[in-house]
């Protein structure tokens, strides 16, 4: 028997409407409709969702580790990108 | 036989099939070929025992002897199991267990969307919670039907092998004697005359797109539902399930 494994798929899931689809795990499947039911199956049995999405997971491209204080640091000392960072006059009122 | 009678043995056939099908997909537990098909086959699994338990509950209720759903599952003996037959037999591998599912879940569908009319407002609320369920099951096991009917060789084979095993199981689920024809005139349960061209129909809709053999007419086992008369597979299946609360009555966990 051919023992070749399922390719892998990142799960997404909406808790509910209105809110985002937010990654929960990985599942194995052969094609795309077998990895919507797999997780179906795994990761929505106790109410978790209304809205499943499926990616293959060699279609994510991630950043890499080692890039990590190249990508990352700089935005350490820019406070003023906060919204915070600025005074909002009261005649402006509630934003 | 009153109508009370009809119903309570009625009640114990869709609880039984629910309950013995339910067992038997259970024993995949730990065992599936993967890890989403393990988890997969036992969400199936719990909703038949799910099933099970409101029809048997419902059933000690209209029987009014003080019976719940425990004393109906675990303290009948063999004689006394109205399941169908096809509920009891074997997993044999993963073909066979899916074949299995997918032909009483097409009759299991379309049962339960009759069975929602029901003038019985009890058993319509059960059956309109099951067709969620069981609309699911359909899904699952006609998309694998049709993933190893149309996959190798070896697959398509195995396939064919379960369709032989199986067929002669298929005609009991529209079997019928005077307890149906009590609760039909008093519209309360289906005609099940009236599900089998459905049920054919989508058996054959499925085969083809598997490219898998419909067999046709053919001689049918039946006893279980109406008579209470098993295979050798429910004693074994009755031994496990029973062994504890027949031996520590009344146990809790």
């Amino acid at each position: 028997m051919d023992k070749q494994e399922w390719p892998l798929w990142e799960v997404f899931i909406r808790s509910k409407n209105g809110l985002s689809h937010k990654h929960v795990g990985s599942i194995h499947a052969a094609d795309a409709e077998m990895a919507v039911e797999n997780a179906r199956d795994v990761y929505t049995r106790r109410m978790e969702g209304v809205s499943i999405w499926v990616v293959e997971s060699n279609h994510i491209h991630a950043s890499n580790p080692e890039d990590k204080e190249a990508f990352f640091d700089p935005a350490n000392d820019k406070i003023y990108r906060h919204p915070t960072f600025y005074d909002i006059p009261d005649e402006v009122g509630h934003m | 036989m009153t109508q009370q009678e009809a119903l309570f043995t009625y009640l114990q056939r869709l609880g039984d099939t629910s309950l013995i099908l339910g067992h038997r997909i259970s024993e995949w537990c730990g065992h599936g070929p993967k890890l989403e098909q393990d988890i997969a086959l036992i969400n199936i699994s719990l909703d038949l025992i799910g099933q099970a338990r409101n029809y048997l509950s419902y059933a000690g209720e209209v029987e009014g002897k003080g019976r719940d759903e425990d004393k109906l599952a675990y303290f009948r003996v063999e004689r006394e199991f109205k399941n169908l037959l096809i509920a009891e037999q074997p997993n044999g591998d993963w073909g066979q267990t899916i074949m299995r599912s997918f032909f009483f879940d097409v009759f299991h569908y379309y049962f339960l969307h009759e069975l929602v009319k029901s003038k019985d407002e009890q058993l319509a609320a059960i059956a309109a919670k099951s067709l969620k369920e069981v609309t699911y099951h359909l899904k699952h096991n006609a998309d694998w039907v049709i993933r190893l009917g149309d996959g190798t060789a070896e697959s398509h084979d195995r396939m064919e092998t379960a369709i032989e095993e199986l067929w002669m199981y298929t005609g009991e689920m529209f079997d019928m004697d005077e307890v149906d024809h009590i609760l039909i005139e008093a519209g309360i349960s289906p005609d099940l005359s009236a599900l089998k061209s459905k049920w054919e129909a989508k058996v054959q809709e499925v085969f083809q797109e598997a490219t898998l053999t419909y067999p046709g007419e053919a001689w049918m086992q039946s006893g279980g539902k109406l008579k209470g008369i098993h295979s050798e597979e429910l004693g074994f299946i009755l031994a496990e399930m029973q062994y504890l609360p027949r031996c520590y009555p009344d146990a809790k966990w």
